[in-house]
C-alpha cells in the first residue's frame, strides 16, 4: 500500500545526464521547456555583459539542487562537446575586451566579483554529499579529502580557500582603484564594502543552506514518523484485535466473516474515504445505514452511491426506507451479497437495493407484512415519494426507492455534489 | 460482478494464459490455487521491473494487474507493455476501490477492474470476458463512471461526442450499478447480450479517451488530487 503523497509541483533541478559543466543549462531548459543549446547560447552572450553569464551560471550551480534520485553518480562529462562553449566564452570576452579597449572600472569590479563567484561556488558546490562521493571515488582522491565535510580540517581549508579569493578580489579592487580623486575614493569604498560583503556571504552561505536543509528534512522526518504512529495505533486497537477474536471464533464462519467484513470496510474507510458526517450528508448516512446491517446480518452490501447531498427530514426517511429494505433482504433473501446503488440528481433522489436471493410473490405476502408496508411503502408515500417491489421467486428481488425534489430544494443535488 | 453463468457464445479453446502480477506472494498463491485448471497461470511477477520482463517473454491472454506495488504500481506497468504488446489485455484485480486508483487504471488502458474479494467463479469469468474483447464493470465502477460523466451545466465540453455517455449508455451502467448481470440488462431494456457488452466497451472507450479537463476537474472536486 503506497502512501498517499501529492507530488510536488515540477521544481527547478540540475540535469546531471545531460550536462556540459555542472547541469544547470540542461536543467534550466528542461524546466522551460526550450531547446538547451537556446539557454546555453544565451548564458554566453550575457558573458559578454562584465561576465553576467559566468556570475549567473555560478550563482544557479550554487542554488539549485540536483534531481533527487539521481544518486548514481552521473556519466562523464563530454569535453569535447564542453570544449566549443568555452571557445565560444572566450570568444565573447575578446570581443568584449576589444569593443570595450578601456574596460573601466565597473567592468573590472564586475569581472573580479565573477571570479570570486566561481571560486566560492566551486569550494560551496563540491561540498555537497553525492559530489563528495564522486570525487572520493575519482582519480584525484586529495580533492576528496578537501571537500569531506566531517573532516575538520577539510572545513577549514575551504573557508580559507574562500576567504583567499575574497581576499584576492579585494586586492585586485584596490589595485585597481588606487585613490585619485575624492569621489573615486568614495566609490571604491563601497564597491570594497559590497565585494568583501558578497565574499563572507558566498564562504557562510553553504553553512546556512545545509542547516536549513537539514531542518527541513527532519520536519518532513517527524510528520512521517507521527503518520507511522498513528497507522501503528489504528493497526493496534481494531486490526489486531479483529484477529485475535477471529483465531477465537475460527469455527463459526458467520463469525469470522462478520468480523472480516466490518474490519475491512473500517481499514478502507480510513486509507481511502474523508470523512463525512452521516447526521450532514446522504451519501454517508447510506453507507453507514449499509455498515449497520454489514454487521448484524454478516452479509455484503454492495453498495455504491453517485452524487451526495445534505440530509433533510424527506432524505432522512429514503435512508430509513433503504435501511429497512437492506434488513429485508438480509433476512430473508438467504444471499451473501446484496448491493445498493443510490444516485443523487438534480430532480430527484433514488435508492435500489437487490438481491438475487429466493424472491417472493409481492401479490400474496404484502398484506400482512408490515415491514414491507408499513416501513418502505408508507414512509415513502408520506414522503411524497413511491416506491416499487419487484420481486420473483428464485430470481431475486429488487426494491426501488424514488423521491422527487421541489424546485424549492434549489437544486441542492448538484451543489452539495460540488463541495463534497 | 455478480455474474453466475458464463457469456454465451464464448468459443470454446485451450484454456486461456493468465499472468499474475502483485507484490504479495500469498496473494499469488491464492489466486493460482482458485483458478486451479480453468485457466492456466504461465507466470507471475513481484515487481514492476520483473512483470514488465517476464510478461514481454510468455505473451499471456490476460494480465492480473495490481494496483498498488512499491515501485510504481499497476500504472508503471500498463504503461511500459501498452505501447510494444497491445494484444495483452489487462484485468485489474485490487484490494483498493478507491476512485482514483479505479479510473486511472482503466486511464492508462486497463479493461477491467475487479477487486480482490470477488470469488474465483466471476473472477474466471471476468478474464475470459476481458480475453475476448469486452470490459469487465463492477457496479462500484459504474458509479464512478457515472460520477465521472455526471452533467454538470458549467463544464464546458471539448468534444461532445467523445466526452458524453448517451442516454443508452448511461442507462446501462445505471443497470450495472444496481447490480445486473449483463444478461438482465438485455432483458430490462429489450435489447441483445451483444449490444449491452458494445455499449459497455464503448464506456470504457470514452472514459480512456475523454478530455484531461474533466476528469482531473472531477477528482479536484473529490480531494484525490
Amino acid at each position: 500500500m503506497s502512501s498517499t503523497v501529492t507530488p510536488h509541483p515540477p521544481r527547478l533541478y540540475r540535469a546531471t545526464e545531460h550536462r556540459l559543466a555542472a547541469g544547470v543549462a540542461a536543467g534550466i531548459a528542461e524546466h522551460l521547456g526550450i531547446p538547451v543549446l537556446r539557454v546555453r547560447v544565451a548564458f554566453m552572450v550575457l558573458l559578454g555583459l562584465s561576465g553576467l553569464g559566468l556570475l549567473l551560471y555560478a550563482a544557479f550551480w550554487a542554488v539549485v539542487p540536483p534531481r533527487p534520485g539521481d544518486t548514481a553518480a552521473p556519466p562523464r562529462r563530454d569535453l569535447a562537446q564542453l570544449l566549443p562553449f568555452v571557445v565560444i566564452g572566450l570568444g565573447v570576452l575578446l570581443l568584449q575586451v576589444v569593443a570595450f579597449d578601456s574596460v573601466g572600472a565597473a567592468g573590472t569590479a564586475g569581472w573580479l566579483v565573477a571570479i570570486i563567484a566561481v571560486g566560492a561556488g566551486v569550494i560551496w558546490h563540491q561540498s555537497g554529499p553525492e559530489r563528495r562521493r564522486q570525487w572520493g571515488d575519482s582519480a584525484v582522491p586529495w580533492l576528496g579529502a578537501v571537500v569531506e565535510e566531517s573532516d575538520r580540517r577539510a572545513f577549514v581549508l575551504r573557508f580559507i580557500g574562500g576567504g583567499v579569493l575574497v581576499a584576492v578580489g579585494i586586492i585586485g579592487v584596490a589595485a585597481v582603484y588606487s585613490p585619485a580623486q575624492n569621489f573615486d575614493a568614495v566609490l571604491n569604498g563601497v564597491i570594497f564594502a559590497l565585494v568583501g560583503l558578497a565574499g563572507v556571504g558566498v564562504v557562510t552561505g553553504p553553512v546556512l543552506w545545509r542547516t536549513w536543509t537539514q531542518l527541513r528534512s527532519e520536519r518532513e522526518g517527524r510528520i512521517r514518523e507521527q503518520e507511522r504512529a498513528e497507522l501503528a495505533a489504528m493497526v493496534h486497537d481494531q486490526v489486531l484485535h479483529t484477529l485475535a477474536l477471529i483465531q477465537r471464533n475460527a469455527s463459526d464462519v458467520k463469525t469470522v466473516q462478520r468480523l472480516a467484513r466490518g474490519q475491512e470496510r473500517s481499514l478502507r474507510n480510513w486509507l481511502y474515504k474523508p470523512a463525512a458526517s452521516p447526521t450532514e450528508r446522504f451519501a454517508a448516512a447510506l453507507e453507514q445505514a449499509a455498515a449497520e446491517v454489514e454487521d448484524t446480518f454478516a452479509i455484503t452490501v454492495e453498495a455504491v452511491v453517485v452524487g451526495d447531498r445534505e440530509t433533510d427530514e424527506r432524505v432522512g426517511a429514503l435512508v430509513a426506507a433503504t435501511r429497512e429494505a437492506l434488513v429485508n433482504a438480509a433476512r430473508h433473501a438467504g444471499v451473501q451479497t446484496v448491493s445498493l446503488y443510490a444516485e443523487v440528481e438534480p430532480e430527484q433522489v433514488s435508492a435500489f437495493v437487490r438481491d438475487r436471493g429466493k424472491g417472493f410473490d409481492p401479490d400474496t405476502v404484502e398484506n400482512h407484512r408490515h415491514g414491507v408496508r408499513g416501513s418502505i411503502i408508507g414512509r415513502m408515500k408520506r414522503h411524497g415519494g413511491r416506491a416499487e417491489i419487484r420481486s420473483e421467486p428464485g430470481e431475486g428481488t429488487e426494491v426501488r426507492l424514488i423521491l422527487p425534489i421541489s424546485g424549492s430544494g434549489s437544486g441542492s443535488g448538484s451543489t452539495a455534489e460540488r463541495d463534497r | 460482478m455478480s455474474e453466475q453463468e458464463p457469456v454465451e457464445g464464448a468459443a470454446p479453446r485451450g484454456p486461456l494464459r493468465v499472468f499474475l502480477v502483485d507484490d504479495h506472494a500469498m496473494f499469488r498463491a491464492g489466486v493460482r490455487a482458485e483458478l486451479g485448471t480453468r485457466v492456466e497461470v504461465v507466470g507471475e511477477a513481484s515487481s514492476v521491473a520483473e512483470a514488465v520482463a517476464r510478461i514481454a517473454a510468455t505473451q499471456p491472454d490476460v494480465v492480473l494487474l495490481d494496483v498498488h506495488m512499491p515501485d510504481g504500481g499497476g500504472r508503471a506497468v500498463l504503461e511500459a507493455m501498452r505501447r510494444t504488446h497491445p494484444q495483452v489485455k489487462f484485468l485489474a484485480l485490487s484490494v483498493s476501490d478507491a476512485a482514483e486508483d479505479v479510473i486511472g487504471l482503466i486511464r492508462a488502458g486497463a479493461r477491467g477492474y475487479v477487486t480482490k474479494t470477488i470469488s474465483p467463479e466471476e473472477l474466471t469469468d471476468a478474464i475470459r470476458r476481458v480475453a475476448d474483447g469486452d470490459a469487465v464493470f463492477s457496479p462500484r465502477l459504474a458509479g464512478f463512471v457515472l460520477d465521472a460523466f455526471a452533467s454538470r451545466p458549467d463544464a464546458p465540453v471539448a468534444d461532445p461526442e467523445l466526452d458524453q455517455l448517451t442516454n443508452r449508455e448511461r442507462e446501462v451502467l445505471r443497470l450495472l450499478a444496481r447490480g445486473y448481470a449483463y444478461k438482465e440488462i438485455a432483458k430490462e431494456l429489450f435489447i441483445s447480450i451483444k449490444t449491452v457488452e458494445t455499449h459497455v466497451s464503448n464506456v470504457l472507450r470514452k472514459l480512456q479517451m475523454s478530455n484531461r479537463y474533466e476528469l482531473s476537474r472531477w477528482a479536484a472536486d473529490r480531494r484525490l488530487v
